[in-house]
């Protein structure tokens, strides 16, 4: 278990206050926040290239707050990799087992194991120079790995990637995570924390505002980026299916309960969907519009905000309907009482894994 | 039809050529006029001459061993001022640019105040058996006076192109800071270190002013130029000065291509 208690760092006039969170053996823990929220120099504190001026570091137990960075079995993946652009790729993957004396041949196959492991052994004897960026950051996560860190730290390991290689990769570190690597990903999108992560960590000017799993996280923000992204409360696992025919639009599933028409050409899988809270009308009577997602729902609560009113329905799944005061007084909104509610198709998003 | 890439060429951009061309010219018609002017024999006599080919070992021996025993002590430095910050560090790399900014004689007169027989360094030396003054010893702190800031330089400069990311991801992966500098830093800051130890050699090669005072014998091929000339003329001098251009010129190549073939490697 990886262990922040209390740590304060300063970088030039920047600071980080009083970070405190565990991250137990085998978490996706993931740590959320806008550019400049200073996510990355935590991340580098937590390796060791970063001096905290308080506070500890605990991993296992064990306070590594002053180990030497070479000592603390704690792995980094830079955000612009860093690989050497000297060494050739089984060099920069080998790197980290040169320094432990490894037999040649030990050596060999602990390269040959992992990069096997992230489909990159036919890049062994190329330069780093005529890698492309995915190469690139796969032999970086190799020559991370070959070191077998306790814990691995990600710096916005998807940012550069483009739509497929992103889907490949989150698939990839989901498959570590699941073979027990303990991962810590640094990123500025919700969608990744969404899908990867088993808990997430809110950051904003140098401090942690929320640290819980993801349902709570953006289901009850505490902080003002979470809750700048508007309709995140709807979010729910759910498994998307492909058009029945030519005339009907795909359908998504949610939690085997509730299924809804979505505006986009989607195969069989799983995933993660979202609803906009903006989008979704309430209504007395079934209406007849364009809207194609029609449910029939109890209001379980109704939730004053600064902006207005969330209206919880229940129609299958819980939705969060954003509405104006003027709206709740007009259609006599109550606890108990039942409502349509309507969105269109292309309200619908669908996150696959 | 007028050519349309004539038109590209303003009166502007003719002057810059024009001026770019004299300058070229000016540097290099000494040189080939020297060349053409001297004999073949006159040379091939020269080479034949016990004095003159003892001074160009001399020069070049004096000159690579400065380059290399000082180069342990300026690449450690040169590192250490590329990546650490510190107060009066302006201050510290003017004063590793000085030794290019005083006249060279003075310079020597300078280092011969710390060596000379009756100075401290030159009463140790003398005990353990050796003079500074007029012995190659001389000759090399001569020549690394005057020719260490560009190695210092270029390697500092060459340190600063690698990025301390690249540091810090090696001792991530279990480095030690010494392994990470033999590893990382230097094989990727080769390039420029290379090309200083071209310009310090080159600059060790053609000093006279700092070694004529700290060692007039045993004679550099500088000194012994200077000493042809004043006693004979300059027929006599310029065999010589054809032979130490020409070793000076072949050794620049050679360290060009090995810096060159580093950096398509």
């Amino acid at each position: 278990m990886l262990e922040l208690k209390e740590i304060s760092v300063k970088v030039g006039s920047f600071f980080l206050k009083n970070i405190c969170f565990k991250v137990n053996n085998g978490d996706y823990f993931v740590l959320l926040g806008s550019s400049g929220s200073g996510k990355s120099i935590l991340l580098e504190t937590i390796a060791g290239i970063q001096n905290s001026i308080n506070g500890s570091i605990l991993l296992n137990d064990k306070d590594i707050t002053f180990e030497k960075i070479q000592n603390r079995k704690i792995g980094i993946v830079f955000q612009d990799y860093a690989l050497f652009p000297h060494l050739s790729v089984f060099e920069n993957v080998a790197f980290s087992l040169r320094q432990k004396h490894m037999s040649k041949k030990s050596i060999k196959d602990q390269v040959s194991l992992v990069c096997r492991e992230l489909e990159i052994e036919h890049l062994l004897h190329r330069n780093i120079k005529g890698l492309s960026g995915g190469e690139m950051q796969r032999v970086a996560l190799a020559r991370t790995l070959a070191m077998k860190p306790e814990v691995l730290l990600l710096d916005e390991p998807l940012s550069a990637l483009d739509a497929k290689l992103r889907w490949e990769t989150r698939m990839l570190l989901r498959r570590l995570n699941k073979q027990g690597q303990t991962i810590v990903h640094v990123t500025h999108d919700y969608e990744e924390a969404l899908v990867l992560a088993s808990t997430v960590a809110v950051m904003e000017k140098g401090e942690i505002k929320q640290v819980s799993s993801p349902v709570e996280v953006f289901q009850n923000p505490k902080s003002t980026f979470v809750a700048s992204l508007i309709g995140i409360k709807n979010y729910f696992r759910a498994v998307s299916f492909p058009p029945e025919n030519e005339t009907k639009s795909s359908r998504v599933v949610i939690e085997d309960n509730v299924s809804v028409c979505i505006n986009a050409s989607l195969q069989k899988g799983n995933g993660v969907v979202i609803i906009g809270g903006n989008e979704i009308v309430l209504s007395l009577e079934k209406q007849q519009t364009s809207m194609v997602n029609n449910f029939e729902g109890v209001v379980k609560d109704i939730i004053h905000t600064a902006v207005g009113v969330e209206v919880l329905v229940d129609i299958g799944i819980l939705l969060y309907v954003t509405i104006t005061k003027e709206s709740l007084e007009k259609l006599s909104i109550e606890i108990g009482k039942r409502f349509w509610v309507g969105f269109k198709a292309s309200s619908v998003r669908f996150i696959s894994d | 039809m007028q050519n349309p890439k004539m038109k590209q060429y303003n009166s502007f951009q003719l002057t810059i050529v024009f001026l770019s061309g004299l300058l070229l010219l000016f540097i290099i018609a000494p040189i080939i006029g020297m060349f053409i002017s001297t004999g073949y024999d006159d040379v091939v006599g020269s080479l034949k001459d016990r004095e003159v080919v003892s001074s160009i070992w001399i020069t070049l021996l004096a000159s690579i061993g400065a380059t290399l025993l000082f180069s342990l002590a300026a690449i450690p430095f040169a590192y250490f001022l590329a990546r650490k910050s510190f107060p009066l560090k302006k201050i510290v790399i003017g004063i590793i640019d000085l030794p290019i900014v005083i006249p060279h004689t003075a310079a020597g007169i300078a280092l011969l105040g710390i060596i000379s027989r009756n100075t401290f360094l030159g009463k140790a030396a003398h005990f353990i058996g050796f003079e500074f003054v007029g012995s190659i010893a001389g000759i090399m702190i001569a020549m690394a006076f005057v020719s260490l800031p560009y190695l210092i330089n270029a390697a500092m400069e060459g340190f600063l192109s690698v990025p301390e990311r690249l540091e810090q991801a090696a001792m991530n992966l279990g480095a030690s800071q010494t392994k990470t500098f033999f590893k990382i830093s230097l094989p990727l800051a080769w390039r420029s270190i290379l090309s200083g130890f071209v310009l310090m050699f080159a600059r060790g090669i053609s000093e006279f002013g700092a070694v004529v005072i700290i060692a007039y014998h045993p004679m550099t091929t500088p000194v012994l130029i200077y000493e042809r000339f004043g006693s004979f003329g300059l027929q006599y001098a310029k065999p010589i000065a054809v032979i130490v251009i020409f070793i000076s010129l072949l050794v620049f190549i050679l360290l060009r291509w090995l810096a060159n073939k580093k950096k398509n490697a």
